[in-house]
């Protein structure tokens, strides 16, 4: 459950960085939660390649990543082959008892 | 259609897949249990697998290989962290180096199995969280050649 609420924040800060960039402090201030917590979700998402930062003054400002996530879903169509694929073998396994 | 639902979630770095079967959950179990059935369908048809360890339970390790067309092998592990007979299994599926060693370059993928009775029939949920786009394509990768031979499949549907 803390998983799934993690990433509804994470979806809403990349959906809110997506065209402009927004300030780490920008960020947290939307949040009912700690800078800290912000800033660690913030790091979970540039370490998936899906926003980078940006140092601007005394600000760090989070840019979402338009290409990445564009290939973030050709990949995950190129993964779903291969589980249709997966499917067809695990029927035919079953079709093996009769 | 077996697939009944698939979601694909660019921004969460989540795939969800559910298939129907006409066989109840404890026999679908067995295919991902028993190493023979799974390494029939685990690898993809161009990427064949076979599994030289497959210790199916929670703290259990599992090892692979699948060779791909060109001959070359890629290994990979699992590891066991929730067996609940038959019901549900989750695990991390990593990959290896060419003496089977896991590589600790790229995260491994965590994945989430659950197998629901519907009447004798069984609903499986298979989900599988990414952390990064990195080990998203690696794990696409193997796929890849799959997309190409569907392809030329296609064109000769077409001229057929």
């Amino acid at each position: 459950m803390f998983h799934a609420l993690a990433d509804g924040t994470r979806r809403d800060i990349l959906a809110r960085v997506i065209h402009d960039g927004l300030s780490v402090s920008a960020l947290a201030r939307l949040y009912p939660m700690s800078f800290a917590a912000v800033q660690k979700h913030v790091v979970v998402l540039e370490q998936a390649g899906l926003v980078t930062k940006e140092r601007r003054g005394r600000e760090q400002v989070v840019h979402g990543e338009v290409d990445a996530l564009r290939q973030a879903a050709g990949l995950l169509a190129d993964l779903e082959q291969v589980w249709r694929h997966r499917v067809r073998g695990i029927e035919d396994e079953l079709r093996r008892d009769t | 259609m077996t697939v009944t639902d698939v979601r694909r979630d660019e921004e969460a770095l989540t795939f969800t897949l559910v298939a129907e079967f006409d066989a109840p959950p404890a026999r679908v179990w067995q295919v991902w249990e028993d190493p023979r059935q799974l390494e029939r369908w685990w690898g993809p048809p161009t990427w064949p697998a076979t599994f030289d360890r497959h210790d199916f339970r929670v703290g259990g390790r599992s090892a692979y290989c699948m060779t791909g067309p060109d001959g070359t092998k890629s290994r990979g592990w699992f590891e066991f962290t929730l067996v609940d007979a038959p019901q549900r299994l989750e695990f991390n599926d990593g990959f290896a180096d060419q003496d089977g060693e896991p590589d600790t370059t790229i995260d491994p993928t965590h994945g989430i199995v659950t197998f629901e009775a519907i009447g004798d029939r069984t609903r499986m949920t298979v989900l599988s969280q990414f952390t990064s786009l990195d080990q998203l394509h690696e794990m696409a990768k193997m796929g890849m050649e799959e997309g190409v031979r569907q392809a030329v499949g296609q064109i000769d549907e077409v001229l057929a």
